[in-house]
């Protein structure tokens, strides 16, 4: 593939036998990244799409046998518009949600728990909650309406962070991959310079030259970035495997997001060979059309 | 063909190698180039093979201005111009044809118009049995040929040799000028630095002597001139 016949011996120099393995590890990395930012990305916009759509009511435990204001309260949610579904927790269900930290002997009749209500409301419609909480409020003294927002606008901005550093740390890879094919390409510049100097006075046009150097700086490229992008896929299976097996040991659901890329994740990190390829010809392209440029 | 006009030129902020140098070229005429050591003829001759420009003065080549062409129109200049170098600037990695191939590979010609080309020409200068021989393989006499090959071997309007007698014996010398007096019947103009004045005395060529930076035209052995 792209094999070309070499005016400058470009393929003998031991100048650029380290180019592809440093792409290679600069692949690996920003592949790395890359997929850390995918997979929080992922996980914010699934906490997002889960939570968006519902509500949790609470109502505070009473004593036995005191009537707690749950019928009247389920009542006034099914009654207002914007709410599709009022489904309240059976304490069996809430001691449930509290069992994987207290244990499983822990009984719901251990502790005085409050009693909860999912709420799923119409994301196009939704409900004022505002003026809910105020109802809900005067109804049953003590009860509370939680949107979820307080902490997931908390979990969001920590993701975007997280984002913007893999997205600043993919452009400072790219950057050094940048300067890497500048240092190796200049140095081919000058340990041939009296084959360019050649081609140069017998009519060489100066895209002639760059192409020497452009196809050897792809192919060094492609050949390093295969490599980086192989051991990162080895990398993220382990680590998606490890992370899916201790999601299978903890708890239903679990507090880990999922770390598995989709298709497009994985879409995405094999495009990073071609860029890094990419970036390796235009780099090496400019540099050298900008070297001949101080030729008579 | 080729005009200059009190053309200096100077390498840096050094001393002016050539001063107010004016000449004018015919087409099809050989003109040896002499004079000392250091007295500028290769100087002379990067002008004319656009290696270097001019610190002052006007070259004109090809009905040319060379100050005020634009860079990306030197290319197919230099393709009109066949060069013979001092040390004839083989690549090493590459085979004679390949070598030859050079000039034509980079104007853009077909391969297979390129290879029949080339072995042709590699032939009657004597290297049939030398196409794939890297330089490094070639005796000094063989390199030579090849360098001339390379030179020739897109028919150029002007040919420049920087003494392309040099590395040769006598003999050899002699039959190298003999092909480029063939190239010059054939409506090359020529221009061939030397020092070996015995050579330039059995042709009957005008000489262009420099010395001192300074330039004058002296009629051939039988009164031949431009």
């Amino acid at each position: 593939m792209l094999r070309r016949r070499l005016d400058v011996p470009l393929d003998r120099d031991g100048s650029v036998r380290f180019v592809p393995w440093v792409i290679a590890l600069m692949v690996y990395l920003a592949a790395v990244m890359l997929a850390t930012g995918i997979v929080v990305s992922g996980a914010v916009s699934r906490w997002d799409r889960s939570l968006a759509g519902t509500l949790t009511v609470e109502l505070p435990p009473v004593k036995a046998g005191v009537a707690d204001g749950m019928d009247k309260v389920v009542a006034l949610l099914r009654a207002t518009p914007g709410i599709e579904k009022v489904e309240p927790l059976a304490a069996e269900q809430t001691s449930a949600l509290l069992r994987p930290w207290l244990g499983a002997e822990f009984s719901a009749a251990d502790l005085a728990l409050p009693r909860l209500i999912d709420v799923h409301i119409d994301p196009d419609a939704p409900p004022d909650t505002k003026a809910l909480a105020e109802e809900l409020a005067t109804m049953a003294p003590g009860a509370t309406l939680d949107d979820h927002h307080l902490w997931l606008d908390g979990l969001i901005r920590i993701a975007r962070t997280i984002e913007i550093v893999t997205a600043v740390i993919i452009l400072l890879i790219g950057g050094a991959a940048v300067l890497t094919i500048i240092f190796a390409t200049r140095t081919g510049l000058a340990i041939h310079h009296g084959v360019i100097q050649v081609l140069h006075l017998i009519g060489a046009r100066d895209g002639y030259i760059a192409a020497q150097f452009q196809w050897q700086a792809l192919m060094l490229a492609l050949r390093g970035g295969l490599v980086g992008i192989g051991l990162a896929a080895l990398t993220l299976f382990a680590i998606g495997h490890a992370a899916e097996a201790t999601r299978l040991q903890g708890s239903e659901g679990g507090l880990l997001p999922s770390v598995q890329l989709a298709l497009p994740g994985w879409i995405a990190l094999a495009l990073l060979p071609l860029l890094a390829g990419l970036i390796a010809l235009i780099t090496a392209r400019i540099t050298v059309l900008r070297a001949l440029a101080r030729m008579p | 063909m080729v005009r200059f006009e009190n053309v200096g030129m100077r390498y840096g902020s050094g001393p002016e190698i050539l001063r107010d140098i004016s000449m004018s070229l015919a087409p099809g005429s050989f003109h040896f180039l002499t004079g000392p050591s250091g007295a500028g003829k290769s100087s002379l001759l990067k002008l004319m093979y656009l290696a270097e420009r001019p610190s002052r003065g006007l070259v004109n080549l090809f009905g040319k201005d060379i100050a005020t062409l634009p860079r990306q129109e030197l290319p197919p200049l230099r393709r009109r111009i066949g060069v013979v170098f001092q040390d004839f600037r083989l690549i090493d990695h590459l085979s004679a044809v390949d070598n030859v191939s050079l000039p034509l590979r980079v104007a853009g010609l077909p391969e297979e118009e390129i290879r029949s080309h080339v072995t042709e020409l590699l032939r009657w200068v004597g290297l049939a049995d030398h196409l794939n021989a890297r330089p490094a393989t070639l005796s000094g006499g063989q390199q030579q040929r090849v360098a001339i090959a390379r030179a020739v071997i897109s028919r150029p309007s002007l040919l420049v040799a920087d003494e392309p007698t040099g590395n040769v014996d006598e003999d050899m010398g002699f039959r190298l000028l003999r092909l480029f007096d063939e190239l010059n019947r054939l409506g090359t103009t020529m221009v061939v630095a030397t020092h070996n004045e015995r050579l330039v005395a059995r042709f009957n060529h005008p000489r262009l002597h420099l010395e001192n930076g300074e330039l004058r035209l002296e009629r051939g052995a039988l009164g031949g001139t431009a």
